[in-house]
């Protein structure tokens, strides 16, 4: 491994973020969050942000995927300056052309996993049958054909995972943006869950950004950026690895 | 998408029972309690315009003496009418189909071991027709009878069961007072009036017999006027006012000494005051509708509270924050529609039993159904709103935090 400074990765610029800071309440109470992040995202890349609690990439995260808006700063998304959105528009951007993971699943209980698999297809008005087979597609991508009725409750944790990696993937994102996926799963689990993310980065070409702080879920990425009291500290690539 | 939303909002509620069932409860209540008393309500007029109609229609009283309220309101009471008064009438003006003048006076009457407290009325045939009385059994008095002033009588129903019990009156003597007396009929029964008096409650005499022997005078305090049908009671009015001025010198100028009390007025007071009492209490009822709307605006807070992290979740994957808005406000319609149709089954229900429990007729009215629906969802999207709105605005990151 090799500590670079320079991001460009000579792909296509998917995302890119310019002196992006964030800054939560006012005056002397102010906590600086980010303190002016320069970071692009290419389509395709699998990029890991690792850091301390409070180094800012959950809210590096948040900004990545359009759920917040920097307190200065440019965030593009495809050329369009997310920062100038309304909330809605964000809410568009999400719906089309992001899936989201989180740490603790978040999957709606007491609904089925097919259910939970087609919520993003029926914000998206997609017809009732087309959303059905794409949601068993999805299902079965994340190899868990044959539990489409169970609820959460009655899944363990690594599959309740998988379903939300389902759930992220069945609207054929152009990012998908995890946010510990693996953090409430013993190794075995998270192994698995960062296999499916690898092989859809690999496979399908969805671009990932992850945010995790586990070194040996990191190595799945291709590139770690490492955070530090709200500053990019370190990026490193891994060229050659999967 | 909007199919969906009501589907989902069928779900949300199926899940939470116990919970929808106790937040429709305020709605259910006040729409049943609307509807009940706006049932109810209309039967009772309509009862008190039937039961004013049995008094006789086109009906029309002469009394002496003058009520008038208001300011400077005075109370002037004039002599009595005699027997030709009536007579007056019924010769002199047109349009008339029976008079009938009136005397009464409250008497013990007396059977074997009964005795009853009760009114006589002395009057003639007309009586009975001006208020619509007829004979159940026995029969009417004979022309000679009422000129003599024998001493026959019919009685009410309530008479003859107090006195009789089961037995047959026609024939036997009873006494009035001191004064023995022959019953030729019975009259049909009539049953409370809507004033709640018994209509059924008293004897009725020749009038000549009343005058001589029990009043010992030839007084009479009233005069029942029955116009014929597709006569104006109106014009009655003014005429037997012209006539009776003349008969009692009143000079022109001065204030009548009696008054013509118009039937017909009388039962659009009566069914204007008893539809004025079915608004009150529809109001009242209303209220408890307000309450129930603010039960549901309490639950739905609830709901959205409890179910922060779900909107998150809806909002990161792009639900917009109308999508969010109406799904909870679909959701609080849906509910408080649910509410309002079964409220309007017991609503229904409970008219239904009241009415013949008060014995008024059940009158049902789609209108007040269909209102009822329509404001019962109205209280789901007002009450819905607030919280709904509040769903939508919330921010995804601090939603999906929430614990």
């Amino acid at each position: 491994m090799k500590t670079t400074t320079s991001t460009q990765t000579g792909k296509h610029c998917l995302i890119e973020l310019k002196g992006v800071t964030k800054v939560y309440g006012e005056g002397p109470a102010a906590m600086h969050a980010l303190q002016g992040i320069d970071l692009r995202i290419g389509q395709g890349e699998f990029v890991a942000v690792m850091g301390p609690s409070g180094s800012g990439k959950s809210t590096c995260m948040n900004i990545l995927g359009c759920l917040d808006t920097p307190s200065s700063g440019v965030h593009l998304f495809e050329g369009i300056d997310v920062g100038k959105l309304s909330r809605d528009e964000r809410a568009l951007l999400r719906r089309h052309y992001l899936g989201f993971v989180f740490q603790g699943f978040n999957l709606l209980n007491r609904t089925s996993a097919l259910e939970n698999v087609e919520l993003p297809l029926i914000y998206r008005g997609t017809p009732a049958g087309e959303r059905r087979v794409r949601a068993l597609e999805a299902l079965e991508a994340v190899g868990l054909t044959g539990w489409e009725t169970h609820t959460p409750g009655e899944l363990s944790g690594g599959q309740q995972q998988r379903v939300a990696i389902a759930r992220a993937i069945v609207t054929n994102p152009k990012v998908l943006l995890a946010d510990e996926p693996t953090g409430n799963l013993d190794s075995a689990r998270s192994r698995e869950i960062m296999k499916v993310l690898a092989a859809f980065n690999s496979e399908r070409g969805i671009t990932i950004a992850m945010v995790t702080h586990d070194a040996d879920i990191a190595v799945y990425a291709k590139r770690i950026i490492r955070f530090f009291d709200g500053s990019i500290d370190s990026e490193e690539e891994k060229p050659g690895t999967d | 998408m909007f199919s969906e939303t009501i589907l989902l909002s069928l779900r949300e509620i199926r899940r939470n029972l116990m919970r929808s069932s106790l937040t429709i409860l305020g709605i259910v209540i006040g729409v049943a309690a609307v509807i009940t008393m706006v049932t109810l309500g209309r039967g009772a007029t309509a009862q008190v315009a039937s039961d004013i109609t049995k008094l006789g229609t086109n009906l029309l009283q002469v009394r002496p003496g003058q009520d008038r309220h208001g300011p400077g309101g005075t109370h002037s009471t004039g002599d009595m009418f005699k027997a030709k008064d009536a007579e007056a009438i019924a010769q002199e003006i047109f349009g008339l189909s029976a008079v009938a003048p009136i005397a009464s006076k409250t008497i013990q009457s007396i059977y074997g071991n009964e005795n009853w407290s009760t009114t006589v009325t002395g009057s003639t045939n007309a009586y009975l027709q001006v208020s619509n009385w007829l004979i159940e059994s026995g029969r009417q008095f004979m022309e000679s009878e009422l000129r003599a002033g024998k001493a026959v009588c019919i009685l009410g129903t309530t008479v003859r069961d107090k006195l009789f019990g089961g037995q047959n009156p026609i024939g036997a003597t009873i006494r009035l007072g001191k004064l023995s007396c022959n019953v030729i009929g019975v009259l049909n029964s009539k049953g409370q009036s809507s004033f709640g008096t018994d209509q059924d409650d008293f004897v009725l005499i020749p009038l000549r017999m009343l005058q001589r022997r029990i009043a010992g005078n030839s007084d009479v305090s009233r005069i029942l006027v029955s116009a014929q049908d597709g006569v104006s009671t109106k014009k009655v009015e003014q005429d037997i006012e012209q006539l009776m001025r003349q008969r009692r010198h009143i000079l022109p100028g001065k204030d009548d000494d009696f008054h013509v009390r118009d039937m017909q007025e009388l039962v659009s007071t009566m069914t204007g005051t008893t539809r004025v009492l079915t608004g009150l209490l529809g109001a009242v009822a209303a209220v408890s509708l307000l309450v129930g709307g603010i039960g549901i605006m309490n639950i739905m807070l609830v709901s959205v509270t409890e179910r922060t992290r779900e909107i998150g979740i809806r909002l990161a994957i792009g639900a917009l924050e109308r999508d969010v808005l109406m799904q909870f406000l679909v959701e609080a319609v849906v509910l408080s529609s649910f509410g309002g149709v079964i409220g309007i089954v017991l609503g229904i229900s409970a008219a239904a039993v009241g009415a013949i429990v008060l014995a008024v007729p059940f009158i049902f009215d789609p209108g007040i159904i269909v209102i009822a629906f329509v404001f019962s969802a109205a209280v789901g999207v007002v009450f819905g709103y607030f919280p709904a709105r509040q769903a939508g605005q919330m921010d995804p990151i601090e939603a999906l935090r929430y614990e």
